[in-house]
């Protein structure tokens, strides 16, 4: 401790901004930019950047949910299923006669229902949430081809609309990062984020201090599943059409991975949003990058998840030695 | 006669197969300190959470000021002045210690946005360990990072700098230090002089207990079997009492 404070100066504010958990990975995105920027010279260019956008935002937006999630040890596998949902949704209430943004409403609110069950079953049925979103992700898959009958369906919307909400090439992105800045002042200055914290923490001295825990993660649930219905949303109308098998394990996975890869702890009690936002980043670059470089998919899936576990393993250890220097 | 702030009367509360209390009835009044003393299991804890709203009695009735309550939450225990330091102390340890202090009462900036005042919160809690005088070197730590006295020292403050009424203590000293342990006893003796708070204390320690409180109890196998003023016992009585049942169990 006295080694920090005594410091002073640039070297202790670049030791301070060591000891946060999100500066691993905020180096490990400024390397690969910089290597992937000398190895291909198409890397930093308008048309790329569009598309690394894309292949960021999804992921992002969902890593903000599951953030919550995972620091109130809890944790959703079915977002990816409500990802594909909500579009449906959305394009069965505009037959219905519903404008556009009321059925994109409509479309949130069920979303937020899937989190709504999910938290139910959870806690009112303690069932582990391991568990139970482990079985929404296949019942929402199947509601899903149930509603679009297996068919790929078009995106309603207006052209002003369709562009705001993902069609302009940079609006998905610009989504995310709205998001990512609410989030971040949800989790760092409002009581919902301390008491998500508190919860994953300590859930019993959480509750003795009177904080009521089953809400806390009720709301978490529904959060989560709303985001990953409104990044499903964006992404029909990035694309203009939906398919019923959008979305699925993979973008999840891909949220988890950025919040974890940004230093959110999986036992809980700690994270941050914008370390899930910067791991969200690497995981595009590294995505983008290797594509640019022409390696080919089975390659790729063997790099992506050995960097995965790469920076997992970094963050333990980074964790503990955090934990040590004080 | 001093005007009562508690009373709980024919508390019963069982987990499952395991009655925990048993009938218990106690009370306090204001500027009074009642020692809770007793086996481990006894049912001291269980007593303790049943009076801050954390638990809910199987059966028995509770009043804070001669009127019926029913202690639903903690938060309707707070709100009746109830606070209590809990023998598990209800520390976050990934937390600040400032955050920890104002846990589920967190200072607000004004409308509309309602964020946390952090600041306020810091200077706030900077002023209460001060009050104390616990030795602390930055309210910013996190909690998990103090030794076990000095987060006693934190759940100890906390419930003190809230203005409660009735004061629950759990175990308060049992992690500190001789110098920390006396600046508790001070401020529970400050408090006390006030007299307008009732404080409720459990304890292991009977000559500390009977030097410090004014009435003891003693509480084995979820049932009161013994209570006197102070003054009128002493720390030998009390362990022959405790002897005497034990070997009268283990005898039947
Ligand atoms: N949440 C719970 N669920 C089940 N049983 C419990 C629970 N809390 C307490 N008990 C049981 O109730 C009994 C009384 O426990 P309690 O914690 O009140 O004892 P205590 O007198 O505070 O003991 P100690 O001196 O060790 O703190 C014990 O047998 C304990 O196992
Ligand atoms: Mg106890």
């Amino acid at each position: 401790m006295s080694g920090v404070a005594t410091a002073g100066g640039l070297r202790g504010r670049l030791q301070g901004f060591l000891l946060r958990p999100e500066a691993s990975v905020i180096v490990v995105a400024v390397v690969l930019v910089i290597y992937f920027q000398f190895a291909n010279v198409n890397f930093l260019t308008n048309a790329n950047l569009e598309t690394l956008s894309q292949f960021i935002a999804t992921p992002v937006i969902i890593a903000c949910g599951e953030i919550m999630l995972l620091i109130c040890r809890e944790i959703d596998l079915s977002v990816g299923q409500v990802f594909a949902l909500a579009p449906f949704v959305m394009e069965r209430a505009h037959g219905w006669g519903l404008p556009v943004p009321l059925a994109m409403a409509a479309a949130l609110a069920v979303s937020g229902g899937v989190g709504f069950v999910i938290g139910l079953i959870t806690l009112r049925l303690r069932v582990p949430s391991f568990i139970t979103t482990l079985g929404m992700l296949f019942l929402i898959t199947g509601l899903t081809l149930t509603i679009s009958r297996g068919f790929p369906a078009d995106t309603p919307g207006g052209k002003l609309l369709t562009n705001l909400m993902g069609n302009w090439g940079y609006a998905e992105i610009c989504w995310a990062f709205a998001v990512v800045a609410l989030m971040h002042i949800v989790l760092r200055h409002t009581r919902w984020g301390l008491h998500t914290i508190a919860t994953g923490g300590n859930a019993i001295a959480a509750a003795e201090a009177g904080i009521d825990i089953d809400r806390i993660r009720m709301g978490n649930f529904i959060l989560t599943s709303t985001l990953g219905g409104f990044a499903g949303l964006l992404e029909a109308f990035r694309i203009g059409s939906t398919d019923p098998l959008a979305g699925g394990s993979n973008i999840m996975f891909l949220g988890v991975a950025s919040g974890v890869i940004g230093g959110t702890a999986i036992a809980g009690g700690a994270g941050t949003i914008i370390g899930g936002l910067v791991g969200g980043i690497v995981l595009g670059v590294l995505q983008d990058g290797f594509t640019l470089q022409g390696i080919n998919a089975f390659t790729f899936d063997i790099i992506i998840g050995a960097a995965i576990l790469l920076a997992m393993v970094a963050n333990i250890h980074l964790a503990r030695l955090r934990g040590g220097a004080r | 006669m001093s005007t009562e702030a508690l009373r709980a009367e024919r508390i019963v509360k069982s987990f499952g197969h395991v009655t925990a209390l048993a009938g218990v009835s106690m009370h306090v009044a204001r500027g009074e300190m009642l020692g809770i003393l007793g086996d481990n299991g006894a049912g001291k804890s269980t007593l303790m959470k049943i009076l801050t709203g954390f638990h809910q009695p199987s059966a028995g009735q509770v009043f804070v000021n001669g009127a019926p309550v029913t202690l639903a939450s903690v938060d309707r225990a707070r709100a009746l002045g109830i606070e209590c330091v809990y023998q598990d102390l209800a520390l976050i340890n990934g937390l600040s210690i400032y955050h920890n202090l104002f846990l589920n009462r967190e200072l607000l900036r004004p409308w509309p946005f309602r964020l946390l005042d952090h600041r306020a919160m810091r200077e706030r809690a900077r002023a209460a360990l001060a009050d104390i005088g616990v030795n602390i070197p930055s309210v910013d730590l996190e909690v998990g990072q103090l030794s076990g006295g000095q987060r006693q020292a934190i759940a100890v403050a906390r419930a003190v700098a809230s203005d409660a009424r009735i004061l629950l203590l759990d175990e308060p000293l049992a992690a500190m230090g001789a110098r920390e342990a006396g600046l508790i006893i001070d401020l529970i003796e400050r408090l006390k002089a006030r007299g307008d708070i009732a404080i409720v204390m459990i304890a292991h320690n009977y000559a500390q207990t009977l030097e410090i409180c004014d009435r003891v109890m003693l509480m084995q196998h979820g049932e009161v079997t013994y209570e006197s003023r102070a003054a009128e016992t002493s720390a030998a009585e009390l362990l022959e009492i405790v002897r005497r049942e034990y070997r009268a169990a283990r005898a039947g």
